[in-house]
């Protein structure tokens, strides 16, 4: 159990302003544990993405600390620390000049891996996420489907093995029925990988499948963390906002 | 001759032609991508930097080639003893074109890569890219169709642009042009411009492919480390043959050079320097024709010359910025004196005639409203349409003094090159003309030159100049030259001119002949010694 409680990323009364002086977050404190999956939930504009960014330093605090491995973020050198989170956004991040094998064995090659060995890594990762390797390692993200690429973007993210991983809505742009195919392939994956993992969406049904804490933003405020029943007892009015729209489709068709 | 005649019986030059045309091009591009694609990545890195390096390359291509070469060909800049900017002939001409395909270049780079999707480039950094990876695996890259572009855009400008080049006796196709337009011969100019249109077309086409090659992101092979050291090595090989091009012209060390500028009677009167030189002073001559606008006084001032023809009112106006005098000798008394101390150039003897400007109307015209003078003119001028060259309209002696002079109002003024306003003034688009007095063309279309009764245009003397410096190295120049003193009369060169632009016979031909009839060259060529 030592391993679990470890702090994995750790925020401390962290704000972040942009240029204009505008926040978009307020004092954020939050601990992510080792090996769990985060999912932080909130509207556009809440601070998800944000926060997120403030982990790999492609963003800075304005004030405050943020850890990661107990290192404030400002003290790793921003190249390794994001080589050592894996890193997954809505389905464009893929390099379209590259292939579907040289996109996954980007970070690999980057780190100066042999090339044999990024092959049988990539072949492994391509199997994975449920990709024949034969059939897509040569060919073009604009040849596959969304649901398809959005399991490159995975694999590319667990490439080099990163202990960290931060998805930034990564089945956003999928239709509803290849998203909720991916989501149950994508809980079985953590389950395989045990990896922390942060998980920025929008979508409560998505959190409560693969959240084991959740936090809800609004406004670059965290109003609510916790576990995702304790959510629906949250009387935060956020909480009760989003709680409401999680209905079922019985309760919707009856209503009046 | 139609075209294609012409162009199978010159083959060899079309083709000559066609291979400086293209090593101009080619290298000149060639050396904007080296310049012009890492600068475009710098001001992606030092957006600052942008405004005002996109404003200089701006201003390049708005800079009108003729004044650029003005501008480049005094300067003496060298790298390694080579020197690398300056004088006449293909490297003043490369430094302008490069000038002039910098500003597609840097702007398709810069933009390209600023237009990358932020989405793939923020991916990069998140997964961990240095800023030089994101740069040469994901922007760049990506960025390659839009640069292509832009090299594609700068070529297809430089083929046009590269016939300016003829100018400056940087050679190419723009030879056939300028000489098709001097002698108003249509076939010679088309033997320049359907070429270089062929060329332009076939390198559009070329580029435009791999223009597409590269928008599609199939541009894997390009990461290959050995392609891209392909790609340094044939940059630094083009620089290479641009520095031993540079080497090469540094040789006309022992030799006199010759200048003319750009029209058909400089063109005689530098073969006849040459000729004379070549025969009577036993030196060898290199020769320099072809310049344009005042490029051979800047040439001979910075030394790229040693001798031309020129004029004394035109010196007198346009170099020396006097005001007019209509004496003659007070004219070529003061040229003299100050070409001496101001620049260390010597006027020979005058060569007999006076080249002014003759005021131009159709020989119908004339005789239907009995005109002599221009005063005569003046009175139609308002129902008129004029043409002048772009020298006759801005030179001091040209134009503005000339309309002021005589009280000129022209319903319409119409500024065109020299050698078109005889071709539009027998096709009635114009009525009124500026040409020269000793022009072949006068006679042979039934032009009537009305006279400068109000005494406004200068004399224009034809006299040698040449520097001092030469002179003093080589005093046998100096009889050499004296023997030209008062050779050739007003119809003598109005007859040359026009056994070269009417009779389309070679300026080498007529002027050989020439001497042999005036007993300065024998049968064989050889010297004919004078006096005892």
């Amino acid at each position: 159990m030592a391993a679990v409680d470890q702090k994995a990323i750790e925020f401390r009364a962290v704000s972040y302003r942009i240029a204009g002086g505008r926040a978009l977050l307020y004092g954020l404190d939050l601990e992510i544990k080792k090996g769990e999956t985060l999912v932080l939930l909130g509207r556009s504009g809440c601070g998800k993405t944000t926060t997120l960014k403030l982990i790999n330093r492609l963003l800075d605090p304005s004030e405050g600390l943020v850890l990661v491995e107990n290192k404030a973020t400002t003290q790793w050198d921003p190249i390794r620390l994001r080589r050592h989170v894996g890193y997954v956004i809505q389905e464009i991040g893929l390099f379209p000049h590259f292939t579907i094998e040289e996109n996954v064995g980007v970070v690999p090659r980057l780190e100066g891996w042999e090339e044999e060995r990024i092959r049988s890594r990539v072949r492994e990762l391509l199997s994975l996420v449920g990709l024949e390797a034969e059939k897509f390692a040569s060919r073009y993200p604009r040849e596959l489907s969304g649901g398809q690429r959005q399991r490159v973007g995975v694999a590319r993210a667990v490439a080099a093995d990163p202990p960290i991983m931060l998805l930034d809505e990564p089945f956003g742009a999928l239709d509803p029925i290849t998203r909720s195919e991916i989501q149950q392939e994508f809980r079985s994956l953590q389950e395989k990988l045990g990896k922390t993992m942060v998980f920025v969406t929008h979508d409560l049904r998505e959190a409560f499948l693969l959240a084991s804490r959740i936090g809800l933003l609004k406004d670059g405020r965290l109003v609510f963390l916790g576990q995702p029943r304790d959510l629906l007892d949250s009387d935060d009015p956020e909480a009760r906002a989003f709680t409401r729209s999680f209905q079922d489709p019985a309760k919707i068709l009856n209503s009046p | 001759m139609n075209l294609w005649e012409f162009l199978l019986h010159n083959r060899a030059e079309v083709f000559r032609l066609s291979m400086e045309h293209l090593f101009l091009v080619g290298l000149s591009t060639g050396i904007a991508i080296v310049i012009g694609v890492p600068l475009g990545i710098l001001l992606t890195r030092w957006p600052r930097l942008s405004k005002p390096v996109l404003g200089f390359a701006n201003i390049m291509q708005t800079v009108p080639s003729l004044a650029l070469f003005g501008f480049l060909i005094p300067l003496n800049i060298y790298l390694f003893h080579v020197r690398i900017i300056g004088g006449i002939g293909a490297r003043t001409a490369i430094v302008a074109l490069v000038l002039y395909a910098l500003l597609p270049i840097i702007r398709n780079t810069f933009t390209g890569i600023n237009s990358v999707d932020p989405a793939i480039r923020e991916a990069g950094r998140g997964i961990g890219m240095t800023d030089r990876q994101l740069l040469f695996q994901v922007e760049v890259p990506l960025a390659l169709g839009v640069i292509v572009a832009g090299v594609r855009v700068a070529t297809v400008i430089s083929v046009g642009t590269a016939t300016i080049a003829a100018a400056i006796d940087a050679g190419g196709l723009g030879r056939y042009i300028f000489r098709g337009l001097r002698m108003n011969d249509n076939t010679l100019i088309l033997a320049g411009a359907v070429p270089a249109a062929l060329m332009a077309l076939v390198a559009d086409f070329l580029l435009g492919w791999v223009e597409k090659l590269f928008a599609t992101g199939v541009s894997g092979w390009l990461r290959n480390r050995k392609v891209a050291l392909g790609a340094l090595l044939l940059a630094l090989t083009a620089g290479g043959v641009w520095f031993a091009t540079m080497f090469q012209q540094q040789g006309t060390a022992g030799r006199v050079v010759v200048g003319s500028k750009d029209f058909t009677e400089q063109i005689i009167l530098g073969e006849l320097l040459s000729q004379v030189i070549e025969t009577r002073a036993g030196l060898p001559v290199t020769r320099r024709f072809d310049l344009g606008g005042n490029l051979a006084h800047e040439a001979l001032v910075a030394g790229e010359l040693d001798a031309y023809v020129e004029y004394t009112g035109t010196a007198f106006t346009a170099i020396l910025k006097q005001r007019t005098v209509t004496d003659p000798k007070e004219v070529y008394r003061r040229v003299k004196e100050e070409y001496a101390t101001r620049f260390d150039v010597e006027w020979t003897e005058p060569l007999g005639f006076n080249n002014t400007f003759a005021i131009l109307v159709r020989g119908e015209d004339a005789r239907r409203y009995r005109l002599k003078t221009i005063s005569d003119a003046a009175k139609y001028a308002s129902k008129w349409r004029a043409g002048f060259g772009q020298d006759f309209m801005s030179r001091p002696d040209g134009y503005q003094g000339f309309a002021r002079a005589y009280g000129l109002k022209f319903m319409e003024l119409r500024e065109m090159d020299l050698s078109l306003t005889y071709r539009a003034l027998v096709e009635k688009q114009v009525d009124l003309i500026a040409g020269n007095s000793t022009d072949g063309l006068i006679t042979r279309y039934d032009l009537v030159r009305l006279v400068d009764d109000r005494r406004y245009f200068p004399p224009y003397d034809a006299v040698p100049v040449i520097r001092r410096e030469i002179l003093q190295k080589y005093p046998v120049l100096r009889d050499a030259l004296k023997s030209l003193g008062g050779l050739i009369s007003v119809e003598e060169m109005r007859q040359l001119n026009f056994q070269v632009d009417g009779e389309h016979r070679a300026a080498k031909e007529v002027v050989d002949e020439f001497l042999k009839k005036k007993g300065l060259k024998d049968s064989v060529g050889r010297v004919v010694t004078t006096g005892p």
